[in-house]
């Protein structure tokens, strides 16, 4: 490991790392609800994320986490609730205003959604590119610092395609982080991944919170990966927030939905099977065209 | 009732849509003219050069052929009635004119579809699937901007200087039809084609070629955006793409030339 990064990393604290005091939310939302074609997928959702802190929401496939995560980002508006991302109501925000709360935050996708025509380190380059008036030379030397961050420095000239599923995550991680972001968002930041991938990635994750002090928010049905990364848990059933507490206490939760899905038991209050027609009348009836 | 529900979804169906390319072009002629002027981001440059190669040095060869053997086809045909009236040198007379007013700019278009049109609706929706146009989007960079305007402004640029070479390797074809088959002078045959020809005729296909190059850009870009679903939703918007430029080219030229034949 070269010194350069270290050095951007106490340079980076020093600019937003502020007090993390209690009233100090960078993320706060509260009865969010949204529905797509009648299916409503968010009922009443309400969280805040301090300055500092990783939030980590769970809850199985499908239930709306992604959902919560784009409404911060704001790809995507809230039928009713009040959504505020580092300080800004994001109902009232102009599109100029939006555009602008984006340069302040970073995202990492799922599939890591980097762009395919564009080796590595344009990938982690362009941000740095389209935001800034920086000279080549110098974002050059940027975009070498962020990718020595996430160890993958000799993989610049690479592109995308010739990537590992675990590679073009820490590259995606490195553009994520490309303009000092003051929250990053991660989705399903391990799924896919290997075992020892993944843990590469979760200690990446709590890097960037110590070292740059920012503020994360975690999508991920991995327990194992979001007990190592998480200052506070959620969990999301049901379009509402049903659990909310640090990894010990959900850990050690009487909640039984929780411990369901904390300890992946296949039946509980989460049912294992769905189906809701009885399944003898199902297998008795006759199609009416037989 | 049913043929009128039927209809009218249609219609509807059909009004959404062009609502929908004509936002589309608003924006990209915003991002073009006054984004850029108000210091909202540039256009890139470097992508529009690469957009523009692609459909004029790449897709030229293609083209060439097509046109080629298109004006040697015309020119069989229209000898075919021509020679019973006994006027086969009206050949070079028709062909130079079809050729600028009509053939030249629908086969570049026809042509720009499958090669371009269909690659570019595949592209942007293969980006929208894997995440890439959000990925964009939140990192506070345009789509329409970044994605949309290089493709309609390489379009726009290189469209009419394609027809342009079309329409003179259309008539090429039609040449070495009317001198070897047909057995007319050259410089007659070359005379012909250049006395009949005026600038209008040249200006009008040129035109048409500029008209068709954004709608085949706009179509291929909506549809690339509007891909929903993996895989299958590429294909289908590839389909679309191609479906909807050649329909859009036809009506659109019919408008074109009717509206003109009008002014006349």
């Amino acid at each position: 490991m070269s010194v350069t990064p270290d050095k951007l990393q106490s340079n980076v604290k020093q600019s937003h790392a502020g007090d993390p005091s209690d009233d100090d939310f960078v993320i706060r939302i509260s009865g969010l609800r949204k529905s797509f074609d009648k299916r409503e997928v968010l009922k009443d959702v309400n969280l805040s994320v301090r300055r500092g802190e990783t939030v980590v929401i769970m809850g199985g496939s499908g239930c709306g986490k992604s959902t919560v995560l784009r409404h911060m980002i704001g790809v995507l508006t809230p039928d009713a609730g009040n959504l505020e991302v580092l300080g800004q109501d994001l109902k009232k925000l102009s599109d100029d205003g939006i555009t602008d709360l984006r340069k302040r935050f970073g995202i990492l996708f799922q599939s890591g959604a980097l762009y395919n025509s564009m080796t590595v380190s344009e990938n982690v380059a362009l941000p740095i590119r389209e935001h800034t008036d920086l000279a080549p030379e110098i974002i050059d030397i940027i975009v070498k610092m962020k990718l020595e961050m996430v160890g993958l420095r000799e993989a610049e000239t690479l592109m995308p395609a010739q990537l590992s599923g675990g590679m073009r995550k820490r590259v995606g991680l490195a553009r994520a982080i490309a303009l000092d972001p003051e929250i990053i968002f991660y989705d399903e930041p391990t799924t896919g991944l290997d075992p020892i991938v993944g843990g590469v990635i979760d200690k990446l994750i709590n890097d960037f919170k110590q070292g740059l002090g920012v503020s994360s928010v975690v999508v991920t049905h991995d327990m194992n990966s979001a007990f190592r990364i998480a200052d506070r848990m959620v969990m999301l059933y049901d379009g509402h927030i049903v659990a909310n507490g640090t990894p010990e206490e959900i850990r050690e939760t009487e909640n039984e939905l929780v411990h369901q899905f904390v300890h992946g038991e296949p039946d509980g209050p989460i049912p294992l099977k769905l189906s809701k027609v009885d399944y003898g009348a199902d297998l008795l009836t006759v199609p009416e065209d037989y | 009732m049913n043929a009128v529900r039927v209809i009218g979804s249609r219609f509807l169906g059909f009004t959404c849509y062009m609502g929908g390319l004509g936002y589309l072009l608003r924006d990209g002629l915003w991002w073009m003219t006054i984004g850029p002027l108000r210091g909202k981001g540039k256009i890139r440059r470097r992508e529009t050069v690469f957009q523009m190669t692609r459909l004029s040095v790449k897709s030229m060869g293609i083209v060439s052929l097509v046109i080629f053997f298109v004006g040697m086809i015309l020119a069989f045909q229209m000898a075919y009635v021509l020679k019973s009236l006994g006027v086969v040198r009206y050949v070079a007379d028709i062909l130079g004119v079809a050729m600028a007013r009509e053939m030249g700019p629908l086969l570049v278009g026809m042509v720009m579809t499958g090669y371009a049109g269909a690659a570019i609706a595949a592209e942007i929706g293969t980006m929208v699937v894997s995440e890439e146009v959000v990925a964009l989007e939140s990192s506070a960079l345009d789509p329409v901007r970044f994605l949309v305007v290089p493709r309609i402004l390489a379009a726009m640029i290189v469209m009419p200087m394609v027809t342009l070479i079309a329409i003179y390797v259309g008539c090429f074809g039609g040449f070495l039809v009317g001198v070897t088959f047909l057995d007319m002078d050259e410089m007659e045959y070359i005379g012909r084609t250049i006395d009949r020809l005026s600038f209008n005729d040249l200006f009008n296909g040129l035109i048409k070629a500029e008209m068709f190059g954004v709608l085949i850009a706009c179509i291929a870009c909506y549809e690339g955006l509007s891909v929903t679903g993996g895989a299958e939703g590429v294909g289908r918007a590839t389909t679309n793409a191609v479906v909807r430029s050649i329909v859009g080219l036809i009506a659109s030229d019919l408008l074109f030339t009717a509206g003109i034949f009008a002014l006349m």
